[in-house]
């Protein structure tokens, strides 16, 4: 955050927030606080960006998950593949569709928050 | 099974959750910290306590007894319970932290201001809480009894006295404490027994028919049936056998039994030969946690695993126990990495409980029918290794198990005594809230012991599906859509939660008796009982546009802006 040395000072001393609030009377903070439709518009656009994120998300589980059940009935001999599929397989790719998400909502909520702050 | 070295075991986690406890209780000097340990709980500390206090009885024995019985279509089970943190952290977790509330109800008034809608949030959270702590205490009637002589009742007693005396002497941060030790005691219990049993396993030249269908029995078998059941043979079968069978007596006689359906009466020892295919229980084989409800699997399989799936991937985020964590961490973006490493540490557990059931099918599948399938995890040791090895390693199990019957009760303890505390007791405070502890437990533990034989694994089956049913829609709908009203949020748990309750209900109580397409839908309710839930609350929100709660537009940027953000007038102007 561009700050100048003075404003860095009150930084170490004082609460983290509190200093930063001093340098957030820029226009976009008011306007949510406040409660006006352009700190609406802000709230919207991250809520839609966040819904995007989780629905893309929510979708790729659905599409690796869904046709399961079916594939292993349409297999006669399905049943070693099912024991690796459900007994293995498919935690790895859930703990990495979650990083991916929380990668993602948190780049959406640092995004906002650059804009809100720093314009 | 050598009670010489499991009955220490057990006492031993016993008096290690209470100190440990005790050790929380030392530095749990506030309110909040009793609540909600001050909502300082860093994200790898309650990662292993969301995780101590998820892996249940169910998941520890309870996986393994249903794989061993019903095949791996039961591994959605595990599946699904990881999976339902994930589809949780998309939609729930970090706006539910911010919300600032503390239990479901706190949620539902701090978004629609409602008290009726509380309240009945509230009705709803105590119910689903005491439908899941029934089998916690079940299960560790059953383990005690198993390990030792011990009546069916103690272990429940047990399990009740400890929890209620953690969570009402240090409340929610020695309970941190307690869990995340708990998860880590579990994972031991389960991993090192089963690195010998697949040594084992490969001594024996690394056997591969556990995956046939049905499982054979490997060597000479002798069983003995404990109280009479149905047997089902697909195909003819020769034993030896002493006692009643098809209502004849015998006496170490060879029998040849045909295709077909016959009873075996209680006390009689069958002996199977080596290749003989293991026979299906019939009616009478019930048993404890693994009697998932099979009825309506048998005709729609289909069907069935896509409600399960369903119920366990959306049920998750309204188990009581399981939302009352997020409000431990520190922020949203806090609650969010936690659920990451829940994930990994949740997923890592669900890897072992089918090594024991593959095993299990393998070494001792008379389980299948005799009704001991939950007690597979526990014997398994003995059975492929034997000697004093084989009973320590047993110790560890049995004292992993009682780990898992004492972590989930905890937490659901917690949760349901927060809720009876705010709304139900006449005032807050510490001393209310330990009051709320002892009835928190004490109507399921009455319960289990009056109500012996309840199939508990429906149970837990019910919990899900009435969770997925009611708190979804609230939560998701709560979060995301502005036009939810609370007339909407109330007709739709009570539609939607109570279609699934009164459908597994009446599945539990034996109606409809015919088997068919009306039995399949009502004992797997999910797949209709969560789109009705979430219709009915969009549909009466729509129809009520004036009663959008006043403060909506606030309350939604409070969930969802980054804390930084919202420090100033925001939480002002919503209250």
């Amino acid at each position: 955050m561009p700050q100048d040395p003075a404003e860095r000072r009150v930084v170490i001393t004082g609460a983290p927030r509190r200093a930063r609030r001093t340098s957030g009377y820029y226009r976009p903070r008011t306007e949510i606080d406040e409660q006006t439709t352009l700190g609406h518009t802000y709230v919207r656009s991250l809520m839609r960006s966040q819904l995007r994120a989780a629905c893309v998300t929510f979708a790729v589980l659905v599409l690796l998950v869904g046709p399961l059940p079916l594939a292993f009935a349409a297999m006669p001999d399905g049943a070693t593949l099912e024991w690796a599929v459900l007994g293995f397989c498919l935690y790895p790719p859930l703990v990495l569709l979650a990083r991916w998400y929380v990668r993602r909502a948190e780049r959406n909520e640092r995004d906002l928050v650059r804009l809100v702050e720093d314009r | 099974m050598n009670e010489n070295y499991s009955v220490p075991a057990v006492a031993l986690v016993v008096v290690a959750t209470v100190l440990v406890g005790a050790f929380g209780l030392r530095i749990s000097r506030t309110t909040s910290d009793f609540y909600v340990a001050s909502r300082t709980v860093g994200p790898r500390l309650n990662a292993a306590a969301i995780s101590g206090e998820y892996l249940s009885a169910a998941s520890f024995l309870g996986i393994a007894g249903l794989v061993l019985v019903q095949g791996p279509d039961m591994l959605w089970y595990p599946v699904g319970y990881t999976a339902g943190y994930l589809v949780l952290l998309l939609f729930v977790a970090a706006p539910l932290r911010r919300s600032g509330a503390y239990t479901l109800p706190d949620f539902a008034e701090a978004r629609l201001g409602s008290q009726a809608v509380r309240r009945l949030a509230g009705a709803f959270v105590v119910g689903v809480g005491w439908l899941y702590l029934l089998p916690q205490l079940q299960g560790a009637g059953l383990t005690l009894a198993v390990l030792t002589d011990a009546p069916d009742w103690f272990g429940g007693v047990l399990v009740a006295v400890v929890v209620v005396a953690t969570v009402a002497a240090g409340g929610m941060r020695s309970i941190t404490f307690v869990q995340a030790f708990q998860y880590w005691l579990k994972l031991t219990a389960l991993f090192v027994p089963a690195l010998f049993l697949i040594l084992a396993w490969q001594a024996h030249g690394a056997p591969r028919d556990a995956f046939d269908e049905p499982p054979a029995f490997r060597e000479r078998r002798l069983v003995q049936i404990g109280s009479t059941l149905d047997l089902k043979l697909r195909s003819p079968l020769t034993v030896t056998a002493t006692g009643t069978v098809d209502g004849r007596r015998y006496e170490d006689a060879r029998v040849r039994l045909p295709r077909g359906t016959h009873r075996i009466g209680g006390g009689t020892r069958l002996t199977f030969d080596p290749g003989a295919r293991v026979p299906e229980a019939g009616r009478g084989g019930a048993d404890a946690l693994s009697a998932a409800p099979a009825a309506g699997r048998e005709e729609r399989p289909l069907y069935a695993t896509y409600g399960l799936i369903l119920a366990t991937f959306l049920g998750t985020m309204g188990l009581p126990h399981v939302v009352v964590r997020f409000y431990t961490s520190p922020h949203g973006v806090a609650a969010r990495r936690t659920t990451v490493a829940v994930l990994g540490l949740i997923g890592a557990f669900y890897l072992l409980p089918p090594v024991y059931g593959a095993l299990g099918r393998l070494y001792a599948p008379e389980l299948t029918f005799t009704g001991d399938a939950d007690a597979a995890v526990l014997l398994l040791p003995d059975r492929m290794i034997g000697g004093v090895g084989a009973d320590l390693l047993g110790a560890l199990v049995a004292g992993g198990a009682f780990a898992a019957f004492l972590s989930t009760a905890s937490g659901l303890t917690m949760a349901v005594a927060g809720v009876l505390t705010q709304d139900v007791l006449p005032a807050r405070g510490v001393r209310h809230f330990r009051l709320g502890t002892v009835l928190a437990m004490a109507v399921p533990l009455a319960a289990s012991v009056l109500v012996g034989g309840l199939p508990v694994a429906d149970a837990v089956g019910l919990a899900f599906a009435v969770s997925a049913s009611s708190f979804c829609p609230l939560l998701v709908l709560g979060i995301w859509w502005r036009r939810l009203t609370p007339p909407g949020a109330a007709a739709g748990m009570l539609v939607g939660g109570g279609a699934a309750l009164v459908a597994v209900a009446a599945t539990m109580a034996g109606y409809p008796g015919t088997a068919g397409t009306l039995r399949a839908l009502l004992a797997w309710p999910a797949l209709w009982s969560v789109p009705l839930g979430f219709v009915t609350m969009v549909l009466v929100s729509l129809a009520t546009p004036a009663r959008v709660p006043p403060g909506t537009a606030a309350i939604l940027a409070r969930f969802h802006l980054p804390e930084e953000l919202t420090d100033g007038q925001v939480r002002a102007v919503s209250g």
